[in-house]
């Protein structure tokens, strides 16, 4: 592992789905500490963005360095150990407790013959405790409401302890509370632990209040990136999502509104 | 892995459940209960000889069973998955049918129908393979349509066959089709389908855990996904394939069994595949006993009695499911 290269690099790629170009000759590095937000319309290809990133569909053209090391040249299991990511959707066939469910995110660390150890049960229990999950562990993972899946989806993924978290709509499913607390989970986790994430969000006031930087899916190609207080713009977000959004400050906090 | 009491008792009841069940099947027949070495002589020799291999079949067959359902509902992603869905008992019906309809028809006495029935298994599983690799992609949805399809077109077959089959033959057919242990014998080709299935447990059951989140979050988390879930379906076929070759299509046993365990040990495969395995067998153990003895002399198929037992308990399971939902 190289350490003085981005924990995650972009070189010129062009990603594509179906008739739809989501991005061309896209380059970026995302760097440890970094919290990356994706925004776009429905439709512009957030989703088909992540999954290129997390190695799940190929590139039409370009290559992505993770940790240094080409993505797809490196086994999956190694893959697994350093990228991680949430799905937009998760859904379970077969019961099985919380705990059981959370566990399999130390399943890329072991091998074959091993089993998990204390320690695994000790950092299942953590990543539980984080997202308010462990008073339910013994629950089965059929019986939960949408918004405790989404928490436990993310709290496998913190067991999983890659260092980069590829993530979709994390924020689906949850109320505003646990929005807010789910991301300040996220992100202390990168900001204190040397990761790195990107995540695609709908809210354009929680990419602001959490997001170091964030990239424009324009849905067509086109693209733009940057550190967040300069690229989120009243202008640039109009463009982006094709209406009249303008910035409301209340000499508090300053938000993004649609305007009338 | 911390030390759960209610796992322990579980093990334990499920590993004497292999030999009560078959000193079960020993004791208890046409003539009624017999208390193993209190009466001695020659007598005894012959019920270990006769009923012993047979009910060892049994187990065999059970386990093989059991296993394999449990291996394709993860395949499936779908708990109402069984070892025949793709088709396998409908290809090694087929074949095995063939070979007892001109067996009646050419007056052949002897015909190794374990052996075609175990090559329609083999010729279904390929083409179910062939058919649904297509471009290279591996979907749950696309193998379980291509395996219900050929499974549709060997129920064809065998409604066929049945209507011209030679009224000599039909009984038996039927007896097939509905599994049947009173021509069980013991090959040596169990054990090597039974080691490698104890292999694959083994080596792969954890990344069947995995495996069960679907196919998206397997990939997530490392496993090569393509080359995994292959490796499962053949594996669970060759697994049918022996148990059909063995005894015909019982049903509800690779249904059932995998049910009630995820129910009594949980959904980890470590635990779950063994789970299955023994009481699978030993289910279809006393099953068969039941078969042998409940209108003795009369001899019914084991599949009747393993449908009796699987429909109202499949029933109450789902009912239970909806009941905690």
């Amino acid at each position: 592992m190289n350490h003085t290269s981005p924990m995650l690099e972009l070189d010129c790629i062009d990603v594509s789905i179906g008739e739809l170009t989501v991005v061309s000759q896209l380059s970026l590095a995302i760097e440890a500490h970094q919290f990356w937000g994706v925004l776009g319309k429905n439709g512009a290809g957030k989703t088909t963005l992540l999954k290129a990133l997390a190695g799940l569909i190929s590139l039409d053209a370009g290559s992505i360095r993770l940790m240094g090391e080409t993505l797809g040249a490196v086994d999956r299991k190694v893959t697994a150990q350093r990228l991680g990511m949430l799905t937009q959707h998760t859904d379970y066939a077969f019961e099985a407790t919380l705990e059981q469910t959370a566990l399999m995110g130390r399943h890329p660390h072991l091998g074959p013959w091993e089993r998990e150890s204390a320690e695994d049960y000790a950092k299942v229990h953590q990543a539980l405790d984080r997202l308010s999950l462990l008073p339910l562990k013994d629950r089965s993972c059929m019986d939960l409401s949408g918004g405790e899946s989404r928490r436990l989806a993310l709290a496998t993924l913190l067991v999983q302890d890659p260092s980069v978290f590829v993530l979709d709509e994390p924020t689906n499913h949850l109320d505003p509370a646990n929005q807010v607390s789910v991301l300040n989970v996220m992100g202390q986790h990168i900001r204190t632990q040397k990761k790195a994430g990107i995540m695609a969000l709908h809210e354009v006031n929680l990419a602001t209040c959490y997001c170091t930087h964030c990239l424009m899916l324009f849905g067509d190609g086109q693209w733009l990136a940057g550190p967040t207080e300069t690229l989120l713009t009243t202008a640039n977000l109009s463009r982006l999502y094709d209406c009249h959004i303008r910035l409301v400050d209340d000499g508090e906090q300053q938000v993004f509104a649609v305007g009338a | 892995m911390p030390i759960n009491g209610r796992l322990l008792w579980a093990g334990l009841a499920l590993l004497l459940f292999l030999p009560i069940s078959l000193w079960v099947a020993v004791s208890w027949g046409s003539s009624g209960w017999v208390w193993l070495g209190l009466e001695g002589g020659g007598d005894e020799r012959v019920l270990w000889s006769l009923r012993f291999p047979r009910a060892v079949a049994a187990w065999v067959t059970g386990a093989l069973l059991a296993v394999s359902g449990c291996l394709m509902q993860v395949l499936l992603r779908n708990p109402l998955a069984d070892p025949y869905i793709l088709g396998l008992s409908g290809g090694a019906s087929v074949f095995a049918l063939i070979g007892l309809s001109l067996a009646g028809t050419l007056g052949i006495a002897w015909m190794p129908i374990p052996l075609l029935a175990f090559s329609g298994a083999l010729f279904t599983m390929v083409t179910v393979f062939v058919l649904a690799r297509g471009r290279g992609a591996w979907s749950s949805t696309r193998i379980l349509l291509t395996g219900v399809v050929v499974a549709a077109g060997w129920g064809a077959v065998i409604s066929l066959l049945l209507t011209l089959g030679p009224d000599a033959s039909l009984r038996s057919m039927l007896f097939w089709m509905m599994g049947d242990l009173s021509y069980a014998q013991l090959s040596p080709l169990w054990l090597g389908v039974a080691l490698l299935g104890l292999a694959l447990i083994w080596l792969r059951a954890r990344s069947l855990n995995v495996m069960a989140q679907g196919e998206v979050q397997a990939a997530l988390l490392g496993e090569s996904t393509q080359s995994r879930f292959w490796e499962v379906y053949i594996v669970a076929s060759l697994l049918t394939g022996v148990a059909v070759s063995i005894a015909g299509a019982i049903g509800f046993v690779g249904l059932i069994v995998p049910h009630l365990m995820r129910l009594v040990v949980g959904a980890d495969h470590r635990v779950l595949l063994p789970a299955c395995a023994f009481f699978g067998g030993g289910f279809l153990v006393l099953a068969d006993t039941l078969a042998r003895t409940l209108l003795a002399p009369q001899q019914l198929p084991v599949g009747v009695l393993t449908a009796f037992i699987g429909v109202p308990l499949f029933l109450w399971l789902l009912n239970r499911a909806i009941r905690v939902q």
